[in-house]
Protein backbone atom coordinates (compact mmCIF):
# COMPACT_ATOMS: atom_id res chain seq x y z
CA UNK A 1 0.00 0.00 0.00
CA UNK A 2 2.73 2.46 1.32
CA UNK A 3 4.65 2.02 -2.20
CA UNK A 4 1.51 3.03 -4.29
CA UNK A 5 0.88 6.23 -2.78
CA UNK A 6 4.55 7.48 -2.89
CA UNK A 7 4.05 7.19 -6.84
CA UNK A 8 0.86 9.05 -6.73
CA UNK A 9 2.04 12.06 -5.03
CA UNK A 10 4.73 12.22 -6.94
CA UNK A 11 2.73 12.46 -9.90
CA UNK A 12 0.83 14.88 -8.17
CA UNK A 13 2.74 16.95 -6.95
CA UNK A 14 4.49 17.66 -10.22
CA UNK A 15 1.56 18.04 -11.86
CA UNK A 16 0.72 20.83 -9.57
CA UNK A 17 4.12 22.06 -10.51
CA UNK A 18 3.76 21.90 -14.05
CA UNK A 19 0.92 23.53 -14.06
CA UNK A 20 1.43 26.54 -12.46
CA UNK A 21 4.77 26.89 -14.41
CA UNK A 22 2.91 26.35 -17.44
CA UNK A 23 0.43 28.97 -16.35
CA UNK A 24 2.65 31.41 -15.39
CA UNK A 25 4.65 31.34 -18.62
CA UNK A 26 1.47 32.62 -20.21
CA UNK A 27 2.06 36.06 -17.90
CA UNK A 28 3.61 38.79 -19.11
CA UNK A 29 6.41 39.32 -16.56
CA UNK A 30 6.43 43.56 -17.66
CA UNK A 31 5.57 45.33 -14.87
CA UNK A 32 3.85 48.79 -14.95
CA UNK A 33 3.10 50.55 -12.24
CA UNK A 34 -0.62 50.11 -10.62
CA UNK A 35 -2.62 53.53 -11.81
CA UNK A 36 -3.82 54.65 -9.23
CA UNK A 37 -6.28 57.50 -9.16
CA UNK A 38 -7.58 60.38 -7.17
CA UNK A 39 -4.20 61.02 -5.76
CA UNK A 40 -2.87 64.87 -4.87
CA UNK A 41 -0.57 66.04 -7.66
CA UNK A 42 3.09 66.92 -6.83
CA UNK A 43 4.40 70.12 -6.16
CA UNK A 44 7.44 71.27 -7.56
CA UNK A 45 9.74 74.24 -9.14
CA UNK A 46 10.33 74.60 -12.79
CA UNK A 47 10.92 76.63 -15.50
CA UNK A 48 8.99 78.19 -18.31
CA UNK A 49 10.25 76.48 -21.67
CA UNK A 50 9.94 80.19 -23.56
CA UNK A 51 11.13 82.92 -20.91
CA UNK A 52 12.72 80.27 -18.26
CA UNK A 53 10.96 82.25 -15.45
CA UNK A 54 10.81 80.17 -12.42
CA UNK A 55 7.32 78.98 -11.83
CA UNK A 56 5.95 76.82 -9.18
CA UNK A 57 3.60 74.10 -9.90
CA UNK A 58 0.53 75.98 -7.60
CA UNK A 59 0.63 78.71 -10.38
CA UNK A 60 0.29 76.33 -12.83
CA UNK A 61 -2.72 73.85 -11.30
CA UNK A 62 -5.18 76.07 -10.36
CA UNK A 63 -8.77 75.61 -9.15
CA UNK A 64 -11.29 73.50 -10.75
CA UNK A 65 -10.47 73.72 -14.31
CA UNK A 66 -9.25 70.23 -15.92
CA UNK A 67 -5.85 69.78 -17.22
CA UNK A 68 -4.06 67.56 -19.08
CA UNK A 69 -0.43 67.02 -18.35
CA UNK A 70 1.58 65.67 -21.46
CA UNK A 71 5.29 64.61 -20.71
CA UNK A 72 6.60 64.85 -24.08
CA UNK A 73 9.93 65.24 -26.19
CA UNK A 74 11.10 66.00 -29.46
CA UNK A 75 13.54 62.26 -29.62
CA UNK A 76 10.23 60.38 -28.44
CA UNK A 77 8.38 58.81 -31.15
CA UNK A 78 5.58 57.82 -29.96
CA UNK A 79 5.10 61.44 -28.99
CA UNK A 80 4.93 62.49 -32.93
CA UNK A 81 2.19 59.86 -33.06
CA UNK A 82 -0.03 61.02 -30.30
CA UNK A 83 0.63 64.85 -30.89
CA UNK A 84 -2.33 65.43 -33.43
CA UNK A 85 -4.66 64.13 -30.52
CA UNK A 86 -3.34 66.94 -28.13
CA UNK A 87 -3.94 69.41 -31.20
CA UNK A 88 -7.55 68.31 -31.01
CA UNK A 89 -7.87 68.33 -27.70
CA UNK A 90 -6.74 71.85 -27.52
CA UNK A 91 -9.44 73.17 -29.75
CA UNK A 92 -11.40 72.16 -26.47
CA UNK A 93 -12.64 75.47 -24.45
CA UNK A 94 -12.60 74.13 -20.57
CA UNK A 95 -9.21 71.93 -20.98
CA UNK A 96 -5.62 73.42 -20.52
CA UNK A 97 -2.99 71.30 -22.12
CA UNK A 98 0.38 71.58 -19.90
CA UNK A 99 3.83 70.33 -21.33
CA UNK A 100 6.21 69.07 -19.82
CA UNK A 101 9.57 68.88 -21.87
CA UNK A 102 11.63 66.00 -20.55
CA UNK A 103 15.50 65.71 -21.16
CA UNK A 104 15.34 67.12 -24.36
CA UNK A 105 17.44 70.06 -26.86
CA UNK A 106 15.36 73.22 -26.78
CA UNK A 107 16.11 73.93 -30.64
CA UNK A 108 14.61 70.16 -31.54
CA UNK A 109 12.14 70.89 -29.33
CA UNK A 110 11.04 74.41 -30.26
CA UNK A 111 11.62 72.84 -33.91
CA UNK A 112 8.55 69.95 -32.91
CA UNK A 113 6.49 72.44 -31.85
CA UNK A 114 6.92 74.44 -35.42
CA UNK A 115 6.34 71.56 -37.61
CA UNK A 116 3.50 69.92 -35.81
CA UNK A 117 1.79 72.64 -33.93
CA UNK A 118 1.44 73.81 -30.40
CA UNK A 119 -1.25 72.77 -28.86
CA UNK A 120 0.27 73.64 -24.87
CA UNK A 121 -1.28 76.67 -22.98
CA UNK A 122 2.22 76.45 -21.24
CA UNK A 123 5.28 73.93 -21.23
CA UNK A 124 7.65 73.79 -18.69
CA UNK A 125 10.99 72.38 -18.52
CA UNK A 126 11.98 68.64 -16.64
CA UNK A 127 15.55 68.39 -17.70
CA UNK A 128 17.26 65.96 -15.21
CA UNK A 129 13.61 64.25 -15.33
CA UNK A 130 13.22 64.30 -12.24
CA UNK A 131 9.54 66.05 -11.96
CA UNK A 132 9.02 62.94 -14.10
CA UNK A 133 9.64 60.75 -11.38
CA UNK A 134 7.68 63.24 -9.00
CA UNK A 135 4.64 62.33 -10.90
CA UNK A 136 5.17 58.97 -10.80
CA UNK A 137 5.32 58.16 -14.92
CA UNK A 138 8.71 56.46 -15.76
CA UNK A 139 8.62 57.23 -19.91
CA UNK A 140 7.31 59.61 -22.65
CA UNK A 141 5.06 59.91 -23.36
CA UNK A 142 2.90 59.92 -20.21
CA UNK A 143 -0.67 61.97 -19.68
CA UNK A 144 -2.33 62.77 -16.48
CA UNK A 145 -5.75 64.54 -16.41
CA UNK A 146 -6.25 66.28 -13.75
CA UNK A 147 -9.05 68.51 -11.55
CA UNK A 148 -9.14 70.11 -8.47
CA UNK A 149 -5.36 69.16 -7.78
CA UNK A 150 -6.09 65.28 -7.69
CA UNK A 151 -5.38 63.29 -10.90
CA UNK A 152 -8.37 61.61 -12.04
CA UNK A 153 -6.83 59.98 -14.98
CA UNK A 154 -3.20 58.69 -15.70
CA UNK A 155 -2.03 57.12 -19.05
CA UNK A 156 1.31 55.47 -19.73
CA UNK A 157 1.98 55.80 -23.68
CA UNK A 158 0.65 57.50 -26.55
CA UNK A 159 -2.88 58.60 -26.98
CA UNK A 160 -5.13 57.15 -29.33
CA UNK A 161 -9.04 57.06 -31.00
CA UNK A 162 -10.69 55.44 -28.08
CA UNK A 163 -8.01 57.43 -25.32
CA UNK A 164 -9.26 60.76 -27.18
CA UNK A 165 -12.57 60.00 -26.98
CA UNK A 166 -12.92 58.67 -23.46
CA UNK A 167 -10.85 61.94 -22.37
CA UNK A 168 -13.56 64.09 -24.33
CA UNK A 169 -16.05 62.21 -22.05
CA UNK A 170 -14.46 63.01 -18.56
CA UNK A 171 -14.41 66.25 -19.43
CA UNK A 172 -17.84 66.91 -20.78
CA UNK B 1 60.25 63.43 8.70
CA UNK B 2 59.06 63.17 4.99
CA UNK B 3 57.67 59.71 5.35
CA UNK B 4 55.61 61.01 8.69
CA UNK B 5 54.37 64.53 6.46
CA UNK B 6 53.22 62.22 3.92
CA UNK B 7 50.98 59.87 6.33
CA UNK B 8 49.13 62.90 8.15
CA UNK B 9 48.73 64.47 4.88
CA UNK B 10 47.37 60.99 3.78
CA UNK B 11 44.90 60.99 7.06
CA UNK B 12 43.86 64.15 6.87
CA UNK B 13 42.53 63.93 3.05
CA UNK B 14 41.32 60.45 4.17
CA UNK B 15 39.29 62.22 6.92
CA UNK B 16 38.17 65.36 4.47
CA UNK B 17 36.38 62.86 2.09
CA UNK B 18 35.13 60.24 4.68
CA UNK B 19 32.13 61.71 5.40
CA UNK B 20 31.30 62.72 1.60
CA UNK B 21 32.05 58.71 0.87
CA UNK B 22 29.75 57.70 3.30
CA UNK B 23 26.75 59.69 1.87
CA UNK B 24 27.84 58.38 -1.75
CA UNK B 25 28.14 54.78 -0.29
CA UNK B 26 24.27 54.86 0.98
CA UNK B 27 23.35 56.84 -2.28
CA UNK B 28 24.43 53.78 -4.13
CA UNK B 29 23.27 50.97 -1.27
CA UNK B 30 19.65 53.33 -1.98
CA UNK B 31 20.12 52.59 -5.66
CA UNK B 32 20.85 49.22 -5.85
CA UNK B 33 17.89 48.13 -3.74
CA UNK B 34 15.75 49.74 -6.59
CA UNK B 35 14.53 48.13 -9.66
CA UNK B 36 14.63 50.02 -12.64
CA UNK B 37 11.00 49.89 -14.48
CA UNK B 38 12.37 49.88 -17.88
CA UNK B 39 14.69 47.47 -18.06
CA UNK B 40 13.64 45.28 -15.49
CA UNK B 41 15.95 42.83 -13.79
CA UNK B 42 18.54 45.70 -13.87
CA UNK B 43 18.82 47.30 -10.76
CA UNK B 44 18.63 51.39 -10.58
CA UNK B 45 22.68 51.29 -10.06
CA UNK B 46 22.82 49.22 -12.55
CA UNK B 47 21.09 50.69 -15.72
CA UNK B 48 21.66 53.65 -17.62
CA UNK B 49 18.26 53.77 -18.87
CA UNK B 50 16.70 57.87 -19.04
CA UNK B 51 14.32 57.03 -15.99
CA UNK B 52 17.26 54.96 -13.94
CA UNK B 53 19.07 57.87 -14.13
CA UNK B 54 16.91 60.52 -13.10
CA UNK B 55 15.99 58.33 -10.31
CA UNK B 56 19.96 58.28 -9.19
CA UNK B 57 19.77 61.99 -9.30
CA UNK B 58 16.52 62.22 -7.13
CA UNK B 59 18.22 59.77 -4.42
CA UNK B 60 21.07 62.09 -4.20
CA UNK B 61 18.44 65.22 -3.94
CA UNK B 62 16.34 63.77 -1.34
CA UNK B 63 19.31 62.59 1.33
CA UNK B 64 20.31 66.23 0.90
CA UNK B 65 16.87 67.21 2.15
CA UNK B 66 17.67 64.94 4.97
CA UNK B 67 15.49 61.90 3.92
CA UNK B 68 16.99 58.84 4.87
CA UNK B 69 16.46 54.87 3.05
CA UNK B 70 13.34 54.34 4.83
CA UNK B 71 11.84 57.53 3.71
CA UNK B 72 13.19 57.61 0.25
CA UNK B 73 11.53 54.20 0.22
CA UNK B 74 8.17 54.92 1.28
CA UNK B 75 8.25 57.70 -0.89
CA UNK B 76 8.91 55.78 -3.88
CA UNK B 77 6.76 52.75 -2.97
CA UNK B 78 4.22 54.93 -3.01
CA UNK B 79 4.57 56.30 -6.29
CA UNK B 80 5.30 52.92 -7.95
CA UNK B 81 4.32 50.43 -5.49
CA UNK B 82 6.42 47.48 -4.20
CA UNK B 83 7.96 46.12 -7.33
CA UNK B 84 10.57 48.87 -7.03
CA UNK B 85 12.32 47.47 -3.87
CA UNK B 86 14.24 44.36 -4.37
CA UNK B 87 13.56 44.23 -0.80
CA UNK B 88 10.27 44.61 0.26
CA UNK B 89 9.13 45.22 3.60
CA UNK B 90 6.69 43.07 5.60
CA UNK B 91 3.14 43.81 4.45
CA UNK B 92 -0.20 42.03 4.03
CA UNK B 93 0.89 41.44 0.04
CA UNK B 94 3.91 40.06 1.16
CA UNK B 95 3.73 38.20 4.30
CA UNK B 96 3.58 34.81 2.62
CA UNK B 97 6.55 35.29 1.09
CA UNK B 98 8.46 36.28 4.13
CA UNK B 99 6.67 33.44 6.06
CA UNK B 100 6.76 30.32 3.43
CA UNK B 101 10.65 29.48 4.56
CA UNK B 102 9.91 29.50 8.27
CA UNK B 103 6.81 27.08 7.69
CA UNK B 104 8.81 24.59 5.25
CA UNK B 105 11.69 24.81 8.07
CA UNK B 106 9.27 24.51 10.84
CA UNK B 107 7.41 21.57 8.20
CA UNK B 108 10.91 20.08 7.56
CA UNK B 109 11.31 19.84 11.28
CA UNK B 110 8.87 18.10 12.26
CA UNK B 111 9.19 15.20 9.68
CA UNK B 112 12.80 14.57 11.05
CA UNK B 113 11.84 14.86 14.76
CA UNK B 114 8.77 11.97 13.89
CA UNK B 115 11.30 9.88 12.01
CA UNK B 116 13.75 10.26 15.14
CA UNK B 117 10.73 9.20 17.85
CA UNK B 118 9.79 6.48 15.96
CA UNK B 119 13.46 4.64 15.41
CA UNK B 120 13.27 5.79 19.16
CA UNK B 121 10.70 3.60 19.47
CA UNK B 122 11.59 0.73 17.46
CA UNK B 123 14.77 0.47 19.56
Amino acid sequence: MKTKIFPIFLIFTFSIIFFVFYKGLQNTNVYTPAIKSEIEIPNFDTEEFFSKDKINSDQIFIGSDYYLLNIWASWCIPCKEEHKYLVDLSKKENIKIIGQNYKDNFDNAKNFLINLDNPYDLIFLDNDGTIAIEWGAYGVPETFLIQNNKIIKKIIGPLNEKLLFEIKELTQ
Amino acid sequence: MNVLKFLVSIIFLIYCFSSDLKAKNLEIEITKNLRCLICQGQSVYDSDSEFANSLKILVEKKLNEGLDENQIYVYLKDKYGDWILYDPGFSKNTYFLWLLPILMFIFGGAIILRKVILKKKKL
